[in-house]
């Protein structure tokens, strides 16, 4: 029991003091996790990493995930994360309240009209950085392009794009196509 | 029966979003495009207030929604904290099932040629997403538009475009702006929007 409190608050604090998540939280793991509390090596935290930004959901809830099933099994698994997602719920409901009742005054629509603006430039910010590691040959460049144009144009669910663009990945290994 | 709705359409976000927080933001929009629970604005909002607060990107914006559908569709501030809570258990229950299953063959999986393969056309159709996401926020937040087939009514309002220039050169052209918190840029945009009435 006093292993799985540690647990749940050395995730909640990490949950609590790391901005932006992802690789935001690889300096903070190391100095927690790593050094201080000794439940997981380097080499181990960058695995999870690795593993946890090609497996589904937020790398940060995958990485504790990780470190709490390797320390005290499945349960350890699942506090861990509790612990890494509760400063969110805490915060952002607070937050979300006081925007959400003070949205309508006029200097608040217009604080929100520029914040928008500077939230397109976050998610162009956030494309140029990805597609690097993304398009890397002449297949994943018609990928992104198809997939870009159908996301635009039509009204259809992410997740057809998802799946239907791993069988594809597949398929072009297998067809020998990649890296062309 | 809408926090059961909430807790599948995150189960979904969780399952499918693959690459991080981002990946989550076409899904969103699809949640809304599909319920009319939150419009793009509030979208933008909510992309706004979680990249400058503590937490992963992902969890804040479920924790954002479910709180906005919760208070907004069933009343109140209490109801606001279940759906919080509702949508970000149903983000990390598909994430917490994936890895406590691959934690027994993690170097089997990390080798693996076929998880490699599906990763590989995975990871431009995660940023194409995400890129689509972009427009349609664009479409919104700079060109006054509701979709891309309004386009031919697009009023570029010269602020925005202004605005959205100057933070394009502060993050990424200017070496010593670069490295300091997003919530900066947040906070001056928020401030311009205030001085040029962009509301």
């Amino acid at each position: 029991m006093k292993e799985l409190l540690d647990l749940f608050f050395t995730f909640f604090r990490i949950g609590a003091v790391t901005f932006g998540g992802g690789y935001a939280m690889l300096p903070i793991l190391q100095r927690e996790v790593v050094e201080k509390k000794k439940w997981a090596s380097d080499e181990e935290l960058v695995d999870y990493f690795a593993i946890g930004q090609c497996t589904p959901g937020v790398i940060a809830v995958n990485t504790a995930t990780f470190i709490g099933r390797k320390y005290r099994g499945v349960v350890g698994g699942v506090v861990a994360t509790l612990g890494v997602v509760s400063p969110s719920v805490v915060i952002i409901s607070v937050i979300a309240a006081l925007i959400n009742n003070f949205a309508n005054i006029g200097w608040v629509q217009d604080a929100l009209g520029g914040i928008r603006v500077c939230v397109c430039v976050f998610i162009l910010n956030a494309v140029i950085k990805l597609i690097k590691s993304a398009v890397k040959d002449k297949a994943t460049l018609v990928l992104y392009l198809v997939l870009f144009a159908v996301a635009v144009l039509f009204d259809v669910s992410p997740i057809y794009s998802v799946v239907i663009s791993g069988v594809l990945g597949v398929l072009i290994t297998k067809l020998g196509v990649r890296g062309k | 029966m809408i926090l059961l709705r909430l807790f599948w359409e995150f189960f979904k976000t969780g399952l499918f979003a693959v690459g991080g927080g981002m990946a989550t933001v076409p899904f969103l929009q699809d949640i809304s495009a599909k319920t009319g629970w939150y419009t793009s604005g509030q979208l933008a909002d909510m992309i706004a207030v979680s990249e400058s607060t503590p937490g992963p990107l992902g969890v804040n914006m479920a924790t954002y929604v479910g709180y906005t559908v919760g208070s907004q569709q069933l009343g109140g501030v209490g109801m606001g904290v279940v759906g919080a809570i509702v949508s970000t258990l149903g983000l990390i229950f598909p994430s917490i099932v994936v890895i406590l299953i691959i934690g027994y063959f993690l170097k089997r999986f990390r080798d693996s040629k076929i998880v490699d393969s599906a990763l590989y056309g995975l990871r431009p159709a995660s940023v194409a997403l995400i890129s689509a996401a972009g427009v349609d926020i664009v479409l919104f937040a700079i060109l006054r538009v509701d979709s891309i087939y309004q386009i031919g009514k697009a009023s570029l309002s010269w602020k925005a475009a202004v605005l959205a220039l100057a933070v394009f050169a502060g993050t990424n052209l200017v070496p010593r702006l670069k490295k300091i918190h997003p919530i900066w840029f947040i906070f001056f945009s928020a401030v311009a929007g205030i001085l040029l009435h962009m509301g």
